[in-house]
């Protein structure tokens, strides 16, 4: 299934104003365009994920932003039967998605029930608009 | 002495079970003083031990006489530095009391230019509203 | 050769009763506890000269000496997680900068932030939201908000990749309500529960129970360490520290350390694990007691396999049972109830290490000399091998 929202209620925004953590800001600019990037080292080619301002393997502080295929399979995910967050109606899954460039993702299925829900099966990124000013990167199951 | 900006909250005491009983007091127009009667040693502030003795059941409230002299002071004169609730110029006060221990305050009808160490002074009540009451220094004859 | 190996020791415990509404400030409790604490080791509070806490729990050393009343400390630190403070206090008392370092832990979870001194709770639950960002930014708006969420995508994962039955992942819940039930000071559990009862305990995140999830409770603790050569003239024989160390790992992230190559193993506790075992000297089969961490039972398997008690996949079937885990058994474990039974209260376990060594748990071992205590299963983990004198 898909995540249904409480509609009076706040959902919980990426914190991109915070001035100890602003590396993040191009994977949601790409959101906000339906693309879905990944920061990658300029040295090493190592794909760095959550965003950083280092390389943990080379040190070094030069990185792009290249874009994914989108695609990959589930790797793990869990069901919430009461809701942590007034936003979220329960019950609701969040999963663990791995790209096929190798690096997780938590999100969410759009229009999967719970119980449909098999580890390793193939999905594919799709963007759903939660808010009037907050799009987020989805998966669906591979057509 | 000082006047309160109108419309700017006031910061209030954090009261929890360590010195409930001392804002209770005040809340009466009264002060009490934390004493351990093993030690005949009075606290201030109030703690939930004895730092002489170590003991905690031997901890009670003494009504205090609320007399006392300007230990020492400072005057708040630019805005810069002082919380905007309080107009200036304003003073706080060390008040060293009768009974040793030093309680922060402000005054009330002493301009903060007359203010000397070892002023004498004594401790009076306000009602800030419904639930809040704090105190201040007046001087005293010595 | 470690300055700390085999010269330093534990000498005195002080444990307020935990509850979950304990009816005092943080402040209180924590100057009570280090004042069990230095009686229960025979000192004079003047000696004291370090004091050391975990950084988000508790009044601060400023605070504690307005009660305890030492004049001078030559030693204060905080370190982050679990009961890694241990460190900071072992190797102070080893390098000679101290002579006797009192660990505080000190934590009203249970009851009310109007029951803490200031806003220490608050601030506690702030930090964890806002300060997280990268929780804050790929985690929660995707709803996967709560430690059970974390916990539960590692665990499911592990389940799936070693074929896992929840009836597996239900035994050291078992076995720490058995030890929980003959423990009067654990506050939960006044009858042990059965496999079945665990199967029936209501699914929270899925595949997370009730009853995999450690309580939250009112305690506080202190542990004081200092030299072999003070310990001689103390109360009680020293629980010696034959190792002790942290450990921590690259792309670590407290209990969602999701981007590694495999999510299913604690590469922290296998560096704690490496480390005791060299510096001590001892193999994981010499261990006749373990303190492992339950703050969510799920992961006391993967602790299992980190610390060499059985191979990697291993750990639930080990646990199968309950046998192996129980007193008597191949590796008693969490003998005083664990956190699931005395509320999740990571010093606990070093207090229960020390009894262990001392011939004084509720649940006391045969010939337990030499125990070991881990923390921190969820991310920079800890941990000490005690022995008898
Ligand atoms: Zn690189
Ligand atoms: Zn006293």
């Amino acid at each position: 299934m898909t995540v249904e929202y409480n509609a009076e209620q706040k959902i919980p925004y990426p914190a991109l104003w915070h001035v100890l953590y602003r590396s993040s800001t191009p994977f949601w600019d790409g959101v906000k365009e339906d693309k879905l990037l990944l920061q990658k080292c300029k040295s090493c080619g190592s794909f760095l994920n959550p965003p950083r301002p280092m390389c943990p393997k080379c040190q070094s502080m030069e990185q792009e932003w290249v874009p994914a295929t989108g695609k990959g399979k589930l790797y793990s995910w869990v069901t919430y039967q009461e809701s942590p967050h007034p936003a979220f109606k329960a019950p609701y899954s969040a999963v663990l998605i791995e790209l096929e460039e190798g690096v997780r993702i938590v999100s969410n299925m759009v229009k999967v029930k719970p119980e449909e829900l098999q580890i390793g099966m193939p999905v594919q990124v799709t963007f759903e608009k939660v808010a009037e000013d907050l799009i987020l990167p989805k998966f669906e199951t591979m057509s | 002495m000082v006047e309160y900006v109108k419309g700017i909250p006031i910061m209030r005491p954090y009261i929890d079970q360590d010195n409930q009983a001392y804002w209770d007091a005040v809340k009466q127009h009264k002060l009490v003083l934390q004493h351990c009667h093993a030690c005949d040693l009075y606290l201030h502030p109030p703690r939930p031990m004895c730092p002489s003795c170590n003991a905690q059941d031997t901890l009670e409230w003494k009504p205090s006489s609320g007399k006392g002299q300007i230990y020492s002071f400072v005057n708040f004169t630019t805005d810069r530095m002082a919380y905007p609730a309080f107009k200036l110029p304003y003073a706080v006060v060390l008040v060293e009391l009768e009974e040793g221990v030093r309680l922060t305050g402000n005054t009330h009808q002493i301009h903060p230019d007359d203010i000397y160490v070892g002023m004498p002074v004594e401790i009076m009540f306000e009602d800030m509203d419904d639930d809040m009451t704090l105190y201040r220094f007046k001087k005293r004859d010595g | 050769m470690e300055l700390y190996k085999e010269k330093t020791a534990i000498v005195g415990i002080g444990v307020v009763p935990f509850s979950t509404d304990i009816g005092r400030t943080e402040w209180y409790t924590a100057c009570q506890a280090v004042k069990l604490a230095v009686d229960d080791a025979g000192l004079d509070m003047k000696r004291v000269d370090g004091l050391v806490k975990n950084v988000d729990d508790g009044p601060d050393q400023m605070y504690v000496q307005k009660g305890l009343g030492m004049d001078n400390l030559t030693y204060t630190a905080e370190s982050h997680w679990g009961t890694s403070p241990m460190m900071n206090a072992i190797t102070a008392v080893a390098s000679g900068s101290v002579n006797y370092a009192v660990y505080y832990q000190t934590a009203h979870r249970a009851s009310g932030p109007e029951k803490s001194i200031s806003d220490f709770r608050v601030a506690r639950e702030m930090r964890e939201d806002l300060l997280d960002l990268i929780r804050a930014d790929f985690y929660t708006p995707f709803g996967l908000i709560g430690q059970p969420g974390y916990v539960g995508m590692t665990i499911r994962r592990y389940m799936h990749e070693f074929n896992v039955t929840p009836e597996q992942m239900g035994w050291v819940p078992v076995v720490c309500s058995e030890n929980a039930a003959r423990n009067t000071e654990a506050v939960f559990f006044d009858k042990s529960i059965t496999i079945q009862d665990y199967i029936n305990s209501k699914v929270v995140v899925d595949p997370i129970r009730e009853l995999d999830c450690a309580p939250k409770v009112d305690g506080s603790i202190a542990i004081i360490v200092t030299t072999l050569e003070n310990a001689k003239s103390l109360r009680h024989p020293p629980a010696i520290i034959m190792a002790a160390t942290q450990g921590t790992s690259s792309e670590g992230q407290f209990f969602t350390s999701y981007m590694r190559d495999t999510i299913t193993e604690l590469p922290e506790m296998q560096f704690v694990a490496d480390e005791l075992y060299r510096v001590a000297g001892i193999g994981a089969k010499d261990v006749k007691v373990a303190q492992l961490d339950d703050s969510f039972a799920p992961l006391v398997p993967m602790q299992l396999e980190a610390l060499g008690f059985c191979d990697r996949g291993e750990g639930a079937a080990f646990c199968e049972g309950g046998d192996r885990i129980r007193n008597g058994g191949q590796l008693p474990l969490n003998t005083a109830g664990g956190a699931l039974g005395q509320g999740r209260f990571d010093s606990a376990r070093i207090v229960e290490a020390v009894r262990q060594v001392r011939g004084t748990s509720a649940n006391q071992v045969k010939d337990a000399d030499m125990v070991l205590s881990v923390s921190g299963a969820g991310g920079p983990a800890d941990g000490l091998i005690l022995r008898r004198q």
